[in-house]
């Protein structure tokens, strides 16, 4: 049965469309198939962060609307066959969005995709709301870091609340994804340490993104950084997060990049 | 100099916890507040409106806590020509 997904935060900036496109490759590696839908209108970046900036014809919101058919507005992947992505408009009104239009487009999604993934985006209006409205799965973003650890808590508590699942009396099952995680300055007490945010949210944890210049570097080059760097630190953070989306049972650790003495002196010019 | 500020720094991740865990028990319960609120509002509007037309706007539904007791407000302002709604015909026309 296919799966609806929220990538959501509540605050801007943590890493929802980095997540968004590093999960959607990483579960189309896995041999599914994947749609990223960008709900940000107006302002969109998905299609930045997965380099198919340049191939947006139709959008989103053409597709609600019946301006156009879902298959004219996925754009395949280059890279992966099993990805795709529904970009959202960057002209039109967020208002454009109707939770009627939103149905209609993800019903027809799951007749064709395993997964379907939702980028929210920040806030906790209409744009967000429509994009966890559907879900039966949701990452929830969050920095160790106060303001997104408060935001994190007010959408947990919208995801209970204002999703179609959750007025039906079911339970929207919700995950944890600490990004921009540093293990050396939690253990020295400079931020706040995984157990801090899993002790103050209470949700279950999917993985730990350590901080890593790897995922500047494959956004800069329009690529999910599951594909770009696959040995990276975040990449295999990513993908093992990925992997217990699936059910799989994997031990969570912090993946680190462990550099010897030699790249420490000469690395930081050679990327 | 810098050594003695090591051993004696105190780190900032507690208190971002405790923060946080304070902020966040007053914030949760103020949210289900306002869901109480608004429930309370459209109920006791259904309740009375069954009896006397009234406006919705003039309904007023506070919830104040104190300490050792919480006040529950309603205010319902009935405009003096507001029919009563299961008054015979003959009466409210």
């Amino acid at each position: 049965m296919p799966k609806i997904l929220v990538v959501t935060s509540g605050k801007g900036g943590v890493g929802k469309t980095t997540s968004t496109a590093a999960l959607g490759a990483a579960l189309a590696q896995s041999n599914q198939k994947v749609a990223v839908v960008d709900f940000d209108v107006g302002l969109r970046n998905l299609d930045l962060v997965m380099g198919a900036e340049r191939r947006v014809v139709y959008d989103l919101i053409n597709v609600a609307q019946g301006d156009a058919k879902l298959h004219q507005a996925l754009i395949r992947d280059k890279r992966l066959e099993n990805l795709y992505l529904l970009p959202a408009s960057q002209t039109r009104d967020k208002d454009a969005l109707t939770e009627e239009g939103v149905r209609r487009v993800i019903d027809e999604l799951r007749e064709r995709f395993d997964w379907i993934v939702c980028d929210s985006p920040a806030g906790i209006e209409r744009g967000a709301t429509l994009a966890m409205r559907f879900a039966d799965v949701a990452v929830v973003v969050a920095n160790p870091e106060v303001s997104s650890v408060r935001d994190s808590d007010r959408i947990i508590g919208l995801l209970d609340a204002k999703t179609e699942i959750a007025e039906k009396g079911g339970r929207m099952e919700k995950h944890l994804l600490l990004t921009r995680y540093d293990a050396g300055r939690a253990a020295r007490g400079e931020m706040l340490n995984v157990d801090d945010v899993l002790e103050i949210l209470s949700i279950p944890l999917l993985g730990i993104i350590p901080e890593s210049e790897d995922v500047l570097r494959a956004s800069n080059v329009g690529t999910p950084v599951t594909i770009h760097s696959g040995t990276s630190a975040p990449s295999r953070a990513y993908a093992d997060a990925a992997r217990r989306l699936c059910g799989a049972q994997v031990p969570m650790d912090i993946p680190s990049d462990k550099k010897g003495l030699l790249v420490r002196l000469f690395g930081r010019r050679a990327a | 100099m810098k050594l003695f500020n090591f051993f004696n720094r105190r780190t900032s991740a507690p208190v971002a916890r405790e923060r946080l865990q304070i902020l966040l028990a007053h914030e949760r319960a103020s949210v289900s507040n306002s869901n109480l609120v608004a429930l309370l509002h459209k109920e006791v509007l259904a309740a009375v409106s069954k009896h006397i037309e009234i406006d919705p706007d003039k309904v007023e539904i506070k919830l104040r806590e104190g300490d050792a007791v919480s006040l529950l407000e309603i205010d319902i302002e009935i405009s003096a020509n507001a029919p009563a709604r299961d008054a015979p015909a003959g009466v409210a026309a």
